[in-house]
């Protein structure tokens, strides 16, 4: 019935744009009006919520505090956010009623790849600067100079897990399992596979799943037949939960690892003890003695009921703040003059670490590996490019 | 040797499954020779009120296992009477399509209400029953793996004997073979189809259970693919026959753990849904059904 829906999407984007377009005329243009507005696009509910909501709250505790402290320019934050559901389709539509109804002079968003990917071109064409928190996936920049993040890469990544694997884990021959609906997972994989065999590792065994798939079964019963070192899952929680559930239920003792996408506490009720022996490399840790990362863990904690930032929330916290920042710079939010002060960002002090983005617009920053012990997240070390 | 084993294992309980919803949608397609597509939302209903049930009951016992099964299926059969009552009683009579509408038009219903109620999240799903992995030389056999196989086997033969045996049996049958004549003597045709929905949904509802049972992430979306494959799975052995509806999901199982062992991961469900292609233009009447010719 998904699939369904899947097929109405055009037309309902058609419908929805038609609606924007008639509205326009009606709308108070936000940009000149008293206001700033900042657009979220997230997926608040659905397969990669934990990812969304924990985005999302970052990105709205610094709005929060940029409006404490008297806005930007003079003017108050609005801060418009919207629901994508994790489904495909979704962001587009979004994208363009933050643009066209609502004139935000930036977006931010999204967690996943495939849904930055699937904004990121309106952004473009509409020359609104668009800056994505956690999109690891090369392709997510790429789509042009409109287009940047505060977050290190899947090439960086990749690299920095073959390293580990071979250095830490001690693994020669080491098994993929990825998402083939998923761009980060497929990119992922591939920038694992090119240092990992360049440094003399092995490949033993490449099998694939489809996001939403619940039977893994199959695939890693071949993939235990290989008798791999280590297995790496760059995949999004949910599904890497019931993996490493199966995987262990098969008698693979294994270790696992993977990329940012692991990290929402969601993986440990998923997976709960089967998780030992399991790693991913990420982009903060709460642990971090840092006075800022600490100031920003306390003011989290005391907005949101004690909860504890994850690297999703630092990344949204982040986002946030270095659109501000460039704002200021700007002294405008005009698009030509905001993008250039966006692109010109360096060493900005964020939670995550000095952001500075690169030709590409792409940030450069340490990462850090966590591991699971007894049910909870536990630091292990930094990786600095 | 143990993988192959093994993946025979991973096929059968896969196909135990599919095989569970597809006696669902057989039975009321049996009956009534209409596809009811909220099937596989009641499926998630039911996954949902295991959900909610285990969370009061005690975990990891039987008695508490037992209880919380129990309830999920009465629930379902609860929420299939209610269904058939407000969206396809009042179309008997009116033609098929409508009906099949209908029943897209609820399971969409379903499907949305289930993600305002409990959140598009994905959920945990607790452990009901005890756990216990029998391993054999490397071979693993999950106790939910085993519970799915046994209980599937268990409601088939239920259910053929409810067909055959019973009085309320016979009345189905009489209505499935002409559902005029049946009411000349004296069935009550009202009670019978809600019957048979009851009947149905509370198999969608154990359905939801063991399948949460053995992937524990649950959210309102879930019914949507095992639903699917079910009805491909029906109409592979035959639809509205019951023990066709078992052959046919256990042979969807396997058909699909050999796609993904031997590397086509990606076209699992291409395959899956291949087959009813295939089956559709070789042998509709599925394999062990009889193909019927419509009169005009």
């Amino acid at each position: 019935m998904n699939k369904r829906l899947a097929a109405l999407a055009p037309t309902l984007a058609g419908i929805t744009l038609a609606l924007a377009a008639c509205s326009q005329s009606g709308a108070p243009g936000g940009a000149a009006g008293e206001t700033i507005r900042i657009g979220e696009f997230a997926s608040l509910t659905g397969k990669e919520a934990a990812f969304g909501q924990s985005s999302h709250k970052g990105t709205q505790l610094a709005i929060e505090e940029l409006n404490a402290t008297g806005g930007l320019l003079g003017k108050k934050i609005e801060f418009i956010y919207e629901d994508n559901r994790s489904s495909p389709g979704e962001s587009a539509t979004i994208a363009k009623k933050l643009i066209t109804r609502d004139r935000v002079v930036a977006l931010l968003g999204e967690v996943a790849s495939g849904r930055s990917l699937e904004a990121a071109p309106i952004a473009q064409a509409n020359k609104v600067p668009m800056i994505s928190p956690s999109s690891t996936n090369p392709k997510v920049t790429e789509t042009g100079d409109y287009i940047f993040r505060v977050c290190f890469t899947d090439p960086f990544q990749g690299k920095l897990l073959a390293e580990f694997a071979r250095k830490t884990l001690k693994a020669q021959k080491v098994a993929i399992f990825s998402d083939v609906a998923a761009p980060y997972s497929v990119g992922l994989a591939q920038y694992f596979r090119e240092p990992f065999v360049a440094g003399g590792g092995r490949v033993a065994a490449e099998e694939k799943y489809t996001g939403g798939d619940k039977d893994f079964k199959a695939q890693l019963t071949a993939i235990k037949a290989q008798h791999p070192d280590a297995i790496l899952v760059p995949g999004y929680y949910t599904d890497v939960g019931l993996i490493v559930a199966q995987a262990r239920q098969l008698g693979i003792t294994a270790p696992m690892f993977g990329g940012d996408g692991w990290e929402a506490p969601e993986l440990i009720q998923i997976a709960g003890g089967a998780l030992e022996e399991t790693y991913y490399s990420t982009h903060f840790s709460p642990e971090n003695s840092d006075p800022a990362v600490q100031k920003f863990v306390a003011a989290f904690k005391a907005r949101y009921n004690g909860e504890t930032p994850d690297a999703m929330a630092a990344l949204g916290y982040d986002s946030a703040m270095v659109l501000a920042d460039a704002i200021r710079r700007a002294g405008t939010t005009e698009s030509g003059k905001l993008r250039d002060a966006i692109a010109a960002t360096n060493g900005f002090a964020g939670v995550t670490g000095a952001t500075t983005l690169d030709a590409q617009r792409n940030a450069t920053k340490p990462a850090v590996i966590i591991t699971v012990k007894d049910g909870q997240f536990k630091y292990l070390e930094t990786v600095t490019p | 040797m143990t993988e192959l084993l093994q993946q025979l294992v991973n096929g059968l309980s896969l196909g135990a499954i599919y095989a569970l919803i597809a006696l669902g949608y057989t039975m009321v397609y049996g009956v009534l020779r209409f596809i009811n597509f909220a099937h596989s939302d009641v499926f998630m209903v039911g996954a949902f009120a295991g959900y909610y049930l285990g969370r009061e009951l005690p975990s990891e016992t039987f008695g508490g296992g037992l209880l919380a099964l129990a309830g999920a299926m009465v629930a379902c059969a609860a929420l299939g009477v209610l269904i058939e009552k407000l969206a396809y009683r009042p179309l008997r009579g009116r033609s098929t399509l409508s009906v099949l509408i209908t029943a897209i038009g609820v399971s969409l219903l379903l499907q949305n209400l289930g993600q305002r109620l409990f959140g598009a999240n994905p959920r945990s799903f607790p452990q009901l029953f005890p756990r216990h992995d029998f391993r054999f030389d490397g071979l693993v056999i999950s106790s939910a793996q085993l519970a799915v196989f046994v209980i599937t086997l268990v409601l088939m033969f239920a259910l053929r004997w409810i067909v055959m045996k019973t009085r309320i049996g016979m009345a189905m049958r009489a209505l499935s073979f002409n559902p005029v004549a049946a009411s000349l003597v004296g069935v009550s045709n009202d009670f019978v189809i809600s019957c048979t929905f009851a009947l149905g949904s509370a198999l969608a509802g154990a359905g939801g259970i063991l399948y949460a049972l053995n992937y524990p992430s649950i959210d309102p979306l879930m019914g949507t693919l095992p639903g699917l494959k079910a009805f491909v799975a029906a109409v592979l052995g035959g639809i509205g026959n019951i023990p066709g509806a078992a052959a046919g999901g256990l042979l969807l199982g396997l058909i699909e753990t050999v796609v993904v062992a031997l590397g086509g991961s990606t076209y699992r469900d291409a395959v899956a849904f291949g087959v009813l292609i295939l089956i559709l233009l070789l042998r509709p009447g599925g394999l062990l059904g009889r193909v019927q010719t419509e009169k005009v």
